[in-house]
């Protein structure tokens, strides 16, 4: 049994405990409903600031591109301006298509040992796939939610919500009439890629000898987040109208707790993304910051043309021309190299 | 390389890791993966510190009092001044983009040589001792504190990368394998822990002017060798210059060239090419003794002492008064040429941007540094025809081109090499585009590993590339691996002879120095090795 994911999924487990039976007692919705979440927030948002601030403060002593294509040089030779950009407008193109669309993860390979050995080079696009459908399915349920957060509820948020629930599962006849709301795909496509980046861990074993407790756990709590929605939303038919009333009380900061209850899955799914949103800065999530402070990626590759300064530059012992030819004169001499001093202007005492 | 085991049996049975976590898997240091410790006196010679006597293999590495604290203080001033380093140790997510990108993890099969482990090594310290989760989850958080045994596992496996960052090139954030073997090496050095083929050329090259040690009168030496080599292939005298004066041009290759077979051929190529341009076009170029290196073994030591040697080259064109430099064909040179001089010991001023005085053309993209890549110098005289060429006596070579790792990945100089190789040799042929241009794949060798001591090292770490040399040997009987690099010319040849025997290693000069007809030459009966031209071999007889 692996340790690293076994406390990952039990810790999980007991977060939804927590708060599924947590709000049973009185007063504590207060806690789970309004304290939580702010918390969570504050520390989000001063814990990202602080990492990237941290960041930020060091230095870029050099400019350490990694160049993936032509450089720029004779004008005959065709530059690959995205790959090796000598541009800041050419960095910014790179930069969106590495965030947007993952393009180092895009060039994947898998290689296989033959006999021989004869190595050969495969495509291997399973994990750019999951990781894209993963970040784009969350960042459209996040967007989703903002139903929650608004009213009216904006334009396009709605039309978002009507992309995303184009699949309709209804029944319609006269005797039975079964109908889901409009399903919405992000919800789903989400814990499924959560669940195929939890099972690559699992069972590549590359994948799953480097992988730590903190690589467990926010896929836990994701697919925990994605599990919790999805069964309001489609099975228990979670009190909306109150998860809005809540939603509203605190991002108008008028918090309070509605009168009608809202059931104790809400207040689970509610917690995981708390946890979620406090557990962000101190964890690799922060990916999502770092990515666009890359030295390798986000900086040109003209160091040849425009001198990168180094704030920290300092001047270094240098084993200068003079004592080098001072130890290797009358060798230079004698095998006929210029020299800038005549031994005897260095050294008469040597002279007889 | 007799005790290696034979090339069919030498790949991994698998790249399964093993049960037991990795942290409680302790190195194994031992013979023909590490590599000799650095001698005290080339320490001594240049500064570096804890100067004496050791051995990897012995129990006991003699470490100051304080190591802990030399590391961890060392550690926090590195996360400070590198971005890249901060950056690096927070962001990555274990995908394992990276993990089979390596040619050492191809090669041995080694899990820590994933370079995602690899960073892990280092990761797993810095949580300890620089991020509060750590602190608190220790181990469950991928903590752990800096023990000996961790030390010495950070030795093997940092001495175990050539820096050649093909993972970078995979990697989702950019992260990159050399930038944390760099700094994993420095904080080494500060308890003098560094191996000796690194250490011993950095004191030479401080002294002598390159790494091999050759003092001045020697150096003059070995080019006049090869002058009478030429003259005998030729019939031609050319005349190399020595520490000119008011020379136009500063020419500085990696001592390698200089000193042994196949790169003494490229150094040919060179005196014939800039022979052939003084006598047609009155080029004036100077060769110096004082900055006798392209190479830059500091740069496999630190940054400072990557700086104490790269700056001979700006202090020698300043002296000498040149306006521009050409630099040879070398491999980690490019690197540090492109990336850190001009930051480093910048501005130069004191020159002008480089312009071919023989075709025009201005090197725009070289304004800053004034120094362009031979590569580049002559692709451009071939483009505007002024070289006169003879392809034809390369026609018993059938060629490809291996990329090397620092041109490709740390500049870009992917189409230079291959239009002056298609312009002196008729038959070229590519590898799969798996192992070219910037997915190429280190010789091995690289980043101060070309020892004698770490043979199957590097015939593990070459094996990719071996590979799909075999791979055009097969399909296009390819005979001839050409390359701009120093290391790869004398790390090649063994990689060759253990994996691809049929191939030899040439540079791209020495080829041109085949194909360049000389003004008033004599006919030619041999190529620049002795070997009879096509069509040549019964002349010979």
């Amino acid at each position: 049994m692996n340790a690293k994911y076994m406390y990952s999924f039990l810790a999980v487990l007991a977060l939804f405990f927590l708060a599924y039976l947590g709000v049973r007692v009185p007063g504590l919705p207060v806690v789970f409903g309004i304290l939580l979440p702010y918390a969570a927030v504050i520390i989000f948002i001063i814990g990202v600031g602080n990492r990237i601030m941290g960041w930020a403060r060091s230095a870029v002593p050099f400019r350490i591109t990694t160049t993936c294509g032509q450089q720029k040089s004779l004008s005959w030779i065709e530059q690959n301006k995205i790959d090796n950009p000598s541009s800041k407008g050419a960095v910014i193109v790179r930069m969106l298509l590495e965030v947007l669309c993952f393009r180092s993860l895009f060039r994947n390979t898998r290689i296989k040992m033959k006999e021989g050995p004869k190595l050969t080079y495969h495509l291997e696009i399973f994990l750019w796939i999951g990781a894209l459908a993963f970040h784009y399915a969350f960042l459209v349920t996040i967007l989703r939610h903002l139903r929650l957060f608004t009213e009216p509820v904006p334009y396009l948020i709605r039309l978002l919500e009507t992309v995303d629930s184009f699949f309709r599962l209804e029944i319609l006849y006269d005797v039975v009439q079964i109908g889901l709301p409009g399903v919405f795909i992000s919800g789903f496509v989400l814990l499924a890629a959560a669940v195929y980046l939890f099972l690559r861990r699992l069972f590549i074993p590359q994948v799953k000898y480097i992988s730590l407790a903190a690589d467990y756990f926010p896929l836990f709590l994701i697919m925990g987040i994605a599990f919790t929605g999805i069964f309001m939303r489609y099975f228990s038919k979670v009190n909306v109208a109150a998860a809005k009333e809540l939603a509203m009380g605190l991002v108008t900061f008028s918090p309070h707790i509605p009168e009608s209850s809202i059931s104790g899955v809400f207040y689970a799914h509610l917690l995981f993304v708390c946890v979620l949103l406090a557990y962000f800065p101190f964890s690799k999530l922060m990916h999502m910051g770092g990515i666009f402070l890359s030295p390798t990626r986000n900086l040109p590759g003209n160091t040849r043309e425009v001198r990168h300064i180094n704030p920290w530059n300092y001047p270094v012992k240098v084993h200068s021309y003079e004592a080098y030819e001072d130890d290797f004169r009358e060798k230079m001499i004698e095998a006929g190299l210029p020299v800038v001093k005549q031994p005897a202007e260095t050294a008469p005492e040597e002279k007889e | 390389m007799s005790d290696l085991p034979k090339p069919e049996d030498f790949a991994p049975k698998t790249y399964r890791p093993g049960s037991t976590d990795w942290m409680d898997v302790p190195a194994e240091i031992r013979k023909g993966i590490a590599c000799y410790a650095g001698n005290p006196k080339s320490l001594e010679a240049v500064g570096l510190p804890n100067p004496r006597t050791w051995s990897c293999f012995d129990e006991d590495w003699q470490l100051p009092e304080n190591w802990q604290q030399i590391i961890h203080e060392g550690f926090k001033e590195r996360l400070e001044k590198f971005r890249s380093f901060k950056v690096f140790m927070d962001i990555c997510v274990r995908c394992g983009a990276c993990a089979d990108k390596c040619h050492f993890f191809i090669g041995t099969g080694d899990p820590k040589n994933m370079p995602v482990l690899r960073a892990e090594l280092i990761r797993s310290v810095y949580r300890n001792d620089f991020t509060k989760v750590g602190k608190i989850l220790g181990r469950l958080g991928g903590a752990r504190p800096m023990t000996i045994d961790v030390l010495k596992e950070w030795w093997s496996y940092l001495f175990q990368c050539t820096e050649c960052r093909r993972c970078s090139v995979f990697c989702p954030y950019g992260i990159d394998t050399a930038e944390i073997t760099m700094m994993g090496r420095e904080l080494l050095n500060l308890l003098g822990l560094n191996i000796d083929w690194i250490a011993t050329p950095v004191a030479n090259c401080n002294r002598t002017g390159n790494h091999l040690g050759i003092q001045p009168h020697a150096f003059k030496d070995m080019l006049d060798f090869f002058v009478d080599d030429i003259e005998e292939i030729t019939g031609i005298h050319v005349d190399p210059q020595y520490n000119k004066v008011g020379a136009d041009i500063l020419f500085i290759t990696p001592s390698g060239d200089v000193f042994a077979d196949p790169g003494t051929y490229t150094c040919m190529g060179y005196l014939l090419l800039f022979h052939f341009l003084k006598e047609k076009y009155g080029l004036d170029v100077t060769w110096s003794t004082y900055a006798s290196e392209g190479g830059n073994f500091g740069s496999f030591t630190s940054h400072e002492m990557m700086k104490r040697l790269n700056a001979k080259m700006y202090r020698e064109a300043q002296r000498l008064g040149v306006k521009w430099i050409i630099g040879g064909e070398c491999g980690h040179m490019w690197r540090v040429i492109t990336q850190y001089m001009d930051t480093m010991n910048g501005p130069a001023d004191f020159m002008e941007t480089p312009v071919n005085p023989i075709t025009g053309t201005r090197f725009e993209h070289a304004k800053s540094t004034k120094m362009i890549h031979i590569t580049e110098f002559t692709a451009d005289l071939i483009k505007h025809g002024k070289l006169d060429l003879d392809p034809g006596r390369n026609d018993n070579l059938r060629v490809t081109f291996h990329d090397s790792c620092n041109p490709s990945r740390g500049m870009g100089l992917l189409e230079e090499p291959r239009y002056v190789i298609k312009n002196v040799c008729n038959e070229f042929y590519d590898m799969p585009a798996n192992t070219i241009r910037e997915q190429t794949f280190c010789c091995g060798s690289g980043s101060g590993l070309n020892a004698g001591e770490d043979m199957e090292l590097r015939m593990a770490g070459g094996m990719p590339r071996a590979n799909a040399v075999k791979y055009v040997h097969e399909k296009h009987d390819v005979n001839t691996l050409a390359t701009i690099c120093a290391i790869d010319r004398a790390a090649l040849p063994d990689l060759m002879s253990y994996w691809v025997p049929e191939v030899e290693v040439y540079g791209v000069h020495e080829m041109v120095g085949n194909a360049l007809i000389m003004p008033n030459e004599q006919e030619r009966t041999t190529d620049l090795r002795g070997e009879p031209l096509p069509g040549m071999e019964e002349a010979d007889e």
